[in-house]
């Protein structure tokens, strides 16, 4: 404890703790995920639906006990910070040692670098992973909350934001939602977890949808009239019949997850961001 | 069952797979996803050789993770194949017969499997760790540059992947959609 009640944490232990998550991440997926696959595995009305899954199911066992990433696409490295406000961060600069942690996760870990340096004329890869996207919220307290979910190309190129108006009402979102998924069909590697935002604005509907995916799949918004509409999603969405990996069948979505914020009186924005069946992310507390 | 082929593909063994039919390949596959094919068609468009024979060939659309020291290769599974749609019948004009990705294609790419009797094969997404298992030996061929998107000849046994397109111009994930839609 430093002095004025303010509690020290050197940035040294921001990149160890960042280091460990990214590796962890990528190679065990979540035990609620491979709960949910389990169970569908005995629901599953395909054959080749039930296949596929079981042989997610083994892949992601292989990860886990080889150590090796459940995905080649090691994703770009989404760092999610709580920083109670009570912290003072010593012994250097913080988003650089949260970088220097991917750095030395992806390539002491052999997990793959998919970053280029430039969007649209030079995409060179930057060779280490870098840059993280680094999100903070500051919260009461002397904790620091680490979040790591890599993030996957081919779930993320399947996102939308659609600026709807307060008319459209709940089945202006439903009808959203049930077709980005659809449109998405078998390239997002069904099945998917789908992270739906609420309200807030352009910009932060689409952070809500992708912190949705943060979510346990099986948790639901702890509001009773939004856990009832992600209910009724999944449903909707499980009737689209794409299936594990788009072959056909009732299993295209585990879970969706929603999360909603206050928002202008004129406006109601919705996002959705998927995530595949490995969907990985991992949390620890400093 | 699963039907046993092995690479080079020919018109014989295109012509005996259907949209729905389990494989399992041996043999070479290349590799190639977004960044290469930008350089492999660009080659073509000048009437320049290839750094690789693709003639009867299947390309593989992936970006590896990086080998641990003694395996071959790290995790290993499709990307997503739409980003190769514009680039694709180009390569099965000059000799192209296979593919293998995930996700629908265009209905270009589909023409081009009639036109030019190739085939469109979806591995499982996100199943890395596992069909790494399949890969025996890796070498890079061309564009080291690239890092995980380098065109690499991978060596495989009994690699599995579905026949999602055939040469008839069947479709496995329309097919798959029709019998399960409930409303």
């Amino acid at each position: 404890m430093g002095c004025n009640g303010l509690r020290e944490i050197h940035v040294s232990d921001v990149t160890a703790a960042m280091k460990k998550l990214c590796v962890s991440a990528n190679c065990n997926v979540p035990r609620e995920t491979i709960g949910a696959l389990e169970r569908a595995v005995e629901t599953e009305e395909s054959p080749v639906g039930r296949e596929v899954l079981k042989q997610i199911l083994e892949n992601h066992r292989i990860a886990r006990e080889e150590g090796v990433p459940a995905c080649q696409d090691t994703g770009v490295a989404m760092v999610f910070l709580e920083v109670g406000q009570d912290v003072h961060f010593v012994g250097g600069d913080l988003y650089a040692a949260i970088n220097e942690g991917v750095r030395q996760g992806y390539t002491e870990g052999y997990l793959r670098k998919s970053l280029v340096n430039d969007p649209l004329f030079k995409r060179v890869n930057t060779g280490d992973n870098t840059p993280a996207m680094i999100y903070v919220d500051i919260v009461p307290g002397t904790n620091v909350k680490i979040t790591v979910a890599p993030k996957g190309g081919g779930a993320e190129n399947m996102s939308g934001v659609a600026m709807l108006t307060p008319a459209a009402g709940v089945e202006g979102v439903k009808k959203f939602v049930v077709e980005r998924v659809q449109k998405a069909g078998s390239n997002p590697c069904p099945p998917v977890v789908v992270g739906v935002g609420i309200g807030g604005t352009f910009d932060r509907v689409a952070l809500l949808a992708k912190k949705a995916l943060l979510r346990p799949v099986g948790s639901h918004n702890p509001d009773p009239v939004y856990a009832k509409l992600e209910e009724e999603l999944l449903t909707e969405i499980n009737n689209l019949g794409i299936g594990p990996q788009g072959f056909g069948g009732r299993t295209t979505a585990l879970a969706v997850n929603i999360e909603y914020a206050p928002c202008h009186i004129a406006s109601m924005p919705v996002a959705v961001n998927l995530n595949c069946h490995v969907g990985p992310h991992e949390t620890v507390v400093l | 069952m699963a039907i046993e082929i092995s690479t080079p593909l020919t018109d014989e063994v295109v012509a005996r797979l259907k949209a729905g039919d389990n494989v399992r390949i041996s043999g070479v596959l290349y590799t190639a996803r977004d960044a290469a094919h930008k350089r492999l068609v660009a080659l073509l468009a000048e009437g320049k050789e290839l750094p690789m024979d693709i003639r009867g060939q299947i390309i593989y659309y992936v970006g590896p993770a990086p080998a641990r020291p003694g395996k071959p290769i790290g995790s290993a599974g499709p990307t997503t194949s739409y980003r190769m749609d514009s680039y694709a019948p180009l390569l099965m004009e000059d000799g192209l017969k296979g593919m293998i990705g995930k996700g629908s294609r265009s209905q270009a790419v589909r023409d081009a499997m009639v036109r030019f009797k190739a085939v469109y094969f979806a591995a499982i997404g996100g199943a890395g760790a596992l069909l790494a298992k399949c890969v025996k030996a890796s070498e890079i061929v061309a564009y080291e540059d690239l890092g995980p998107e380098a065109i690499r000849k991978l060596t495989v046994e009994g690699f599995p992947a579905v026949v999602v397109n055939d040469m008839y111009g069947n479709d496995l994930y329309e097919e798959g959609v029709r019998r399960y839609r409930i409303g």
